[in-house]
Parts: structure tokens; sequence; C-alpha cells
């Protein structure tokens, strides 16, 4: 069963993106949307991490709130999925269940 | 698909009742049917009426209210949150003898059962906060 988690905290500010990663399973889907974009960037110290997850995580990050703080698209890790509200409706619909990490 | 939404954060606390609103504009145009929006914890501050933000800044109870009315979806707002943080229709205006209301309009104030139907009901509970 698919499960799409949603993050919306920087790496930076709290631990959840490493919680999201460490207990999600492989084949399942993390959308990062709000201030959680930031776990997006490469070149950070969160970036290994993401890079590292990716093996067994598919990652999406919303376009709308990389714009809100100016994050470049070619800023991100390569491989990571950008997509907009509708692929984030989408990518609840494709998933069984939806775990919002708070 | 049917879908559920759960608010767990004030209009102007953070993003997520804006998140949430884009969500939920998103599914209805994608042709979805949103159930039920619960606005639980400080979610509840988005259900009064007396919000008068800025001309120039979103008001985002009255995006609330526009949608709701506009797509027929029910906003449900938590009795036991919204006695803590003073958010009154007239029911709880008479039960509580309060001197007003100010519950928004297509809000409406109800118990927690309200979020565990939108759960048992919709393929999808979505949840937004901080």
């Amino acid at each position: 069963m698919p499960m799409l988690h949603t993050v919306n905290k920087s790496p930076f500010e709290r631990g959840v993106l490493e919680s999201c990663i460490r207990l999600a399973t492989k084949g399942s889907a993390v959308i990062l949307i709000e201030d959680g974009v930031y776990g997006a960037t490469k070149a950070s110290t969160a970036s290994a991490m993401v890079e590292e997850a990716m093996k067994d995580l598919d990652f999406y990050v919303l376009s709308s709130d990389l714009k809100a703080r100016g994050v470049d698209e070619s800023r991100l890790i390569d491989g990571i999925t950008v997509v907009d509200y509708s692929g984030f409706v989408k990518l609840t619909v494709d998933n069984d269940k939806v775990q919002s990490w708070l | 698909m049917k879908f559920g939404i759960q608010i767990n954060e004030g209009p102007y606390t953070h993003e997520a009742s804006t998140t949430a609103l884009n969500f939920v504009s998103a599914a209805v145009e994608a042709g979805h049917e949103v159930f039920r929006v619960f606005f639980y914890h400080d979610g509840v501050n988005n259900g009064t009426r007396y919000t008068t933000p800025p001309q120039d800044d979103r008001n985002i109870v009255e995006a609330w209210s526009e949608l709701a009315e506009k797509h027929n979806i029910d906003l449900v707002v938590c009795v036991a949150a919204a006695q803590r943080r003073g958010i009154v229709d007239e029911g709880e205006q008479e039960r509580n003898g309060k001197d007003g209301n100010n519950i928004a309009p297509g809000f409406r104030i109800s118990g927690l059962g309200q979020l565990i139907e939108a759960g048992i009901q919709c393929d999808r509970l979505v949840v937004f906060g901080d």
C-alpha cells in the first residue's frame, strides 16, 4: 500500500523530514510543501540524507512554495519532481493514504 | 474521489490554512468532492467573521466562506476548541450566556464525531497544520 507523506517544515528548523525518512516504507512518496521545500535543495547539510532516501522513496516538491521562497528549480537535488497543486492532489489520489508530518 | 480535510492552524499563524485552501480548490477543480473541512485546535480561528485583515492582505476567512458556498463544502469548527478561543454561534451564545456571536458564513460548530465521520466516509483525509 503506497503512502504519501507531506512534510511542511524545513529540515534546519525541525526534525520531521528526518523522522519521515526514517519511518516511511520503501515505495512511498514524500511531498515537500511550505518551509519543507528547503529540504529539496542540493548542497545543504540535509541533502545527503534526502539523496540516500531517494533510493527507496519518491520525492516531490510544490512549485508555488518554491517560488514564494525564491528557490530556483536549478538548485534542487536531481531526481526530485516539481509539481503544482493539481499534481499534489493527484499524489493524494494515487497513494492509498496520506500522512502529514507536522 | 471524496476528500476530508483537517486544519489545525489559524488563518494568519503560518501557512497551513492557505495551503489547504489551494489544495481544496485544486481538488474541486479536478472533479473531486470535498465532503468536509474540520477546523481543530487553533484552526477554529478560521471561523470568525470578525476577522478584518488590511485591504491588501488575503481575507482567508472570507475565502473559506466563498469556496464553501460555491462548492457546497461543510465547514465544521470543533466545539471544545471553539469555546476555549471564543468562537461562538447562536446556539453556543445562548448555551453559554454570551453577549454575541461571531461565526462566519458557511461555518458551523459541532463535535469531534464530525472528524471521525469524515475519516470513515472519505477516501482520503488530508491534514494541514503546524
